[in-house]
């Protein structure tokens, strides 16, 4: 949370109101377009932009570039890919527990699962800072993503098709593209205001101070470590509850949900959306999942084969992004129109001395 | 042993360089106790053993009466050692009050409260605007601390040091690269500091170390070469030989 101005704050509020009152006509619109797969496009943007949001709590506002975010969305896809495969053939994953596919157990029990397994990684990971902690974090979602390669009991490389989506009470069905797309939003909506709350909270006064300066937070008596741990932990639960509804939405988990690169994107839509933003990684979310759906076809259609190498094209438009939109996608909705570029031909002046323009003339 | 700080043969080495060498140093309560010394002679080393943030190859301290030799620096700081740095050191994309109101809620016994707003709460922004006062930043509250004046960012670090409560301050060159009357100014806030809490002081400024200190430790490589009263450090032909010159000497406050 920053110390926005009262115009911004209301300018905030108009812009989130609007885009909100659009997510919730999306669907009927669709339909009656007759266009139904956008409605479940629109919810694996909805589930990615949840992924992105819970990496920002932790780089956002503290300052924590992890590396390896996307195994713990793997980890609460494959909870539910697991419970999957043993109610499908009747077994107990470790011969304990029975499988099964009723949403109610799982996506808590996805949360449970990624936070409980954040919480060691942290407390190693966050023993580090800087390029340390970007590569210990990587290392450790490599570590899990080649676990995952090599249980054969699973399809190792191949993933889990999981065709049967969790059951949810009524009126929930994932079943329903409209009501899932709808839970999808929700969970979004409460993750972004208890985002909201938390980064104002004492808590989170903590968690920015310790991204702002680490050495005074810690020379005013907070054991800095601890917060940054909770929070790594509460994104990593997040982050499950993500891969969880991931794995319903596509009907699949495998390793490549925590692929390095997938680790990397979520950081890309985090950047490009406005780091520290409340709707930053949501827009951030929507644009590199519309490119990666789009851009390829697109490309194809000017030069055939061309549309494999789409990502060759995504770089510049990343880079025209961090250099012209100061604060990201989400710096455009407070009307702050520069980037790096900007900042760079504009420079603000230094409190005490007049702007540079000026200081040239004398 | 009733010094409130005690410190008794800390020594800390950097690969073949000792920057402090079995360093004795008390602070009693109501006291200032200044330590001087060149460039290099080992004082901020001595700070960071003190608050924590360096631990010493050898030696000993003990803190009201606790030996916090091995405490890190943020249990240190919750038993009241509060401490400025040399090279400023606040939160910049903080507000000046939301700097002082962390400082504020560092009090408290735990800030894992996840719901209520900080910004807003009078628990927090009363006693800082109350330590904003106190150093003279009460109108510079809503300001970005990066957008301070280099002085008034020096002041802000002193008011959250206070806004912690402490029972003791260790400044750090509070006075460095401030003009004339920017240094008066402090002399005179430090001075009216004394009855809230003792002063461990490094300062290189000798007209404010004379103003204010009970007591000088003086440093040179490392080791203390003498200490004692103004007075005493004043007449040690050690000390002037090593480190004041005779203007200072003979100057004085
Ligand atoms: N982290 C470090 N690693 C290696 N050497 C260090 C380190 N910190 C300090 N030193 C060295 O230890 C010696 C004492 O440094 P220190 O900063 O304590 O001096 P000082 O008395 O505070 O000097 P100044 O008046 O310039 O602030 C110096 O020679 C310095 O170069
Ligand atoms: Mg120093």
């Amino acid at each position: 949370m920053d110390d926005a101005g009262a115009p911004t704050a209301r300018r905030r509020r108009v812009v989130h109101g609007v885009l909100l009152a659009l997510l919730l006509l999306l669907p009927p619109a669709a339909m009656a377009l007759g266009e139904p797969f956008y409605v479940s496009l629109a919810t694996r943007i909805l589930i990615m932009a949840l992924a992105a949001a819970s990496l920002n709590l932790i780089l956002g506002f503290g300052g924590m570039v992890s590396f390896g975010h996307a195994a713990f969305v793997g980890i609460g896809g494959y909870v539910v890919g697991i419970a999957f495969v043993h109610a499908g053939d009747g077994s107990a994953f470790l011969g304990l527990l029975p499988g099964t596919t009723n949403g109610l157990v799982l996506l808590p029990l996805a949360m449970l699962v990624a936070g409980l397994i954040a919480l060691p990684i942290g407390a190693v990971c966050l023993r580090t800072t800087g390029i340390s902690f970007i590569m210990i974090t990587l290392a450790f979602a490599q570590m899990l993503f080649y676990l995952l390669v090599s249980l054969r009991r699973y399809n190792g490389q191949d993933g889990i098709a999981v065709w049967q989506r969790s059951s949810l009470p009524w009126p929930i069905d994932l079943n329903d593209r409209v009501s899932f797309y709808y839970l999808a939003l929700a969970v979004l909506v409460a993750f972004l205001a208890l985002t909201h709350r938390l980064v104002g909270s004492r808590f989170g006064r903590v968690l920015r101070a310790a991204k702002d300066n680490e050495r005074r937070a810690r020379a005013l008596g907070f054991h800095t470590y601890r917060y940054k741990l909770v929070a790594f932990v509460l994104a990593g639960a997040v982050a499950g509850l993500a891969g969880a509804l991931f794995a319903n939405a596509t009907g699949f988990v495998g390793p490549s949900y925590l692929r390095w690169d997938r680790s990397g994107d979520l950081i890309v839509m985090v950047v490009i959306g406005g780091i520290g933003t409340l709707a930053g990684p949501a827009l951030g979310a929507t644009l590199l999942m519309l490119l990666e759906e789009f851009m390829p076809e697109a490309l194809d259609g000017l030069v055939p084969g061309l549309g494999e190498h789409w990502k060759i094209f995504l770089g510049p438009i990343l880079i025209l992004i961090v250099l012209y939109a100061r604060r990201g996608l989400a710096g455009l909705i407070d009307g702050v129109p520069g980037g790096a570029l900007w900042r760079h031909l504009r420079p603000e002046p230094e409190p005490g001395k007049p702007p540079r323009r000026w200081r040239k003339r004398r | 042993m009733t010094a409130l700080l005690h410190a008794a043969g800390l020594t800390k080495r950097f690969g073949g360089l000792v920057a402090n060498d079995a360093v004795d140093l008390d602070v009693g309560e109501g006291e200032i106790h200044a330590v001087i010394g060149p460039n290099g002679a080992g004082k901020t080393t001595l700070l960071a053993q003190l608050s924590g943030e360096l631990s010493p190859d050898a030696g000993s301290i003990h803190f009201g009466g606790r030996e916090i030799t091995a405490w890190p620096v943020a249990a240190r700081a919750r038993l009241g050692l509060a401490r400025s740095f040399q090279i400023t050191t606040i939160l910049p994309s903080f507000t000046v009050r939301d700097n002082v109101a962390l400082a504020v809620q560092g009090r408290e016994r735990h800030s894992f409260k996840f719901w209520r707003n900080a910004a807003r709460d009078p628990a927090l922004n009363a006693p800082a605007a109350k330590a904003l006062d106190r150093v003279g930043l009460a109108a510079h509250a809503d300001r970005p601390a990066a957008a301070l004046a280099h002085g008034q960012k020096r002041r802000l670090e002193l008011a959250m040091a206070l806004a912690m409560r402490p029972k003791l301050l260790l400044l750090d060159e509070p006075m460095a690269g401030m003009g004339g009357e920017e240094s008066a100014e402090m002399v005179t806030l430090l001075a009216g500091l004394r009855s809230q809490a003792p002063i461990l002081l490094v300062e290189h400024d000798m007209d404010a170390v004379f103003a204010l200190a009970d007591r000088i430790t003086v440093l040179l490589h490392g080791r203390v070469i003498a200490s004692g009263p103004p007075a005493a450090i004043r007449a040690d032909t050690r000390v002037r030989e090593a480190y004041l010159g005779d203007d200072a000497a003979n100057g004085g406050a």
